[in-house]
């Protein structure tokens, strides 16, 4: 599975109407284009730590936005290990 | 002018019954919703048998969408979005559209803690240096008002949403608060009711006072006993209750079924002062507030037909009789009859007043007196007050128009309601 795979799963149960994340793009924005709750994107992060066993600090969390930037934070991350 | 102000909806989660016709049926068998709790036993607790409402995940997950349930741990709020919302389907009523909230409709749905497992995994977390993996639902979960706030969200409710908490008066109080909120006009309907958490978490501080029974542990069906001469604590349990507070010409518009009609009540405290403390009442107060809820009702003491009384299991029982002969001026044979819900279920706590209000409730619109189990050996000193044919210990069938429900709790506080069969006339 692809990274971008595996976050649409990690996001799938914060999707309030599954059909958008068919059409999941880098440019996807997980609040303006999936209409997640704000609230959840801790929760987002919290399950992207889990599933690549890494820690997002906090300016890491507050660039998270949208999938490009998430995407480009694992990356990162992953480098580091 | 004061708006008449009636009962059109229901919802029940009781350790005996979850839903208002299996409760009912479990009332007028006088089922007991007591059983041994192991984890009570494993946690060295002296009373080892609590009443819980019995949930499958099936049912759950028929309230709640995968998401809520996802790091959830707050049984009060499972049981009163579950008694709220069933209540709210009762009443016929629709869920409000996406976009817009219903402002004409609102809800008081008390509780005494809220989220307190959540609470507890939560601080083991912090205290573990581990805040940042809490995530995002601790707060709603542990929040006071979590009850109404899932509510409100649920069914979109527009007008006051709030969670009042006054201990084990907390249900009849949630009733009265609702019931002035639609009599003044400044609501429609009000969804009231009230929630407890379940679990040695909540139940501890009591087992500690020692105000839990802990002689009764290997029957656990015959463990909570008002009124009973052998009566020596109350059983912990939990639940809630929920009911659809409406206005009487908007029910009688769109043909609602109406279960009952609030004439008034009234809620006090007795200040802590004279007899009452933080946990004993003052007698004065308990019989003021009976009487100002009489008068509130615009009824006679003599034409209440049933009283469903608070009566724990403790020793205070016969007191609380005491208190009514006096509010009543009513005594022996001239007593109404008077029930206790606490033998079949325990005390549920911040949700006893309105677990045991829809047990009222569906007295008046079935027309029967459910048994108040447990008690064959009534207590002496109730006997002096009344006589023992107005305690029933199986169901009776016969014409109620009248009863009046009272929930008194820690702090000294009162509470007290009548309900009146409604007539079209």
């Amino acid at each position: 599975m692809n990274k971008i795979d595996q976050l649409k799963e990690i996001i799938k149960p914060y999707v309030p109407n599954r059909e958008r994340l068919e059409h999941l793009t880098p440019e996807t924005d997980f609040i303006k284009d999936l209409a997640i709750n704000s609230a959840n994107l801790v929760d987002i992060i919290l399950d992207i730590e889990e599933q690549f066993e890494i820690t997002i600090d906090n300016d890491g969390m507050e660039k998270m936005m949208d999938v490009k930037s998430a995407l480009a934070i694992i990356d990162e991350e992953l480098a580091k290990k | 002018m004061k708006r008449r102000v009636v009962i059109t909806g229901i919802g029940i989660v009781a350790p005996n019954g979850v839903g208002k016709e299996a409760f009912r049926i479990a009332l007028e068998n006088g089922d007991s919703g007591i059983m041994f709790d192991a984890q009570l036993a494993d946690l060295k607790f002296s009373c080892t048998v609590s009443g819980k409402p019995q949930l499958t995940d099936e049912y759950i997950s028929t309230f709640f969408t995968d998401l809520e349930l996802r790091n959830f741990n707050a049984s009060g709020i499972l049981y009163g979005v579950i008694a709220g919302m069933q209540a709210w389907k009762d009443a016929g009523l629709p869920i409000s559209s996406a976009e817009k909230p219903d402002w004409d409709s609102g809800t008081i749905f008390g509780s005494g803690t809220s989220g307190i497992d959540k609470f507890r995994e939560s601080i083991y977390k912090i205290d573990d240096l581990q805040t940042r993996r809490l995530g995002s639902t601790v707060v709603a979960q542990t929040m006071n008002s979590g009850v109404s706030a899932f509510l409100a969200g649920k069914l979109g409710l527009g007008n006051q949403v709030t969670t009042n908490s006054s201990a084990c008066t907390t249900g009849t109080e949630s009733l009265l608060m609702a019931f002035e909120r639609v009599q003044s006009g400044k609501a429609v309907r009000m969804l009231a009711g009230s929630t407890s958490d379940s679990g040695p978490y909540i139940w501890a501080g009591f087992d500690a006072m020692k105000v839990c029974t802990f002689k009764h542990n290997e029957n656990p069906e015959q463990a909570s006993r008002p009124m009973s001469a052998s009566a020596s604590g109350f059983v912990p349990s939990s639940g809630a209750g929920a009911f659809i507070v409406e206005d009487l010409e908007t029910a009688l518009a769109r043909n609602a079924t109406i279960y009952a009609e609030i004439l008034g009540g009234n809620v006090n405290s007795g200040g802590q002062r004279g007899s009452g403390t933080m946990t004993a009442p003052n007698a004065e107060a308990v019989q003021k507030c009976i009487k100002n809820a009489i008068l509130d009702a615009g009824i006679e003491a003599i034409e209440i037909d049933v009283i469903n009384g608070h009566l724990t299991a403790t020793s205070k029982d016969a007191l609380e009789i005491e208190n009514w002969t006096i509010a009543l001026n009513r005594s022996g044979s001239d007593f109404p009859y008077i029930n206790s819900l606490k033998g079949m279920v325990g005390h549920c706590l911040s949700a006893a007043g309105s677990v045991e209000l829809v047990a009222s409730i569906l007295e008046i619109h079935h027309q029967f007196i459910f048994p108040s189990i447990n008690c064959a050996d009534l207590n002496p000193e109730i006997l002096k007050l009344i006589t023992a044919e107005k305690i029933p210990h199986e169901t009776i069938y016969q014409p109620i128009e009248i009863l009046a429900k009272a929930s008194f709790g820690f702090g000294d506080v009162n509470g007290c309601v009548i309900l009146k069969i409604y007539k079209n006339e």
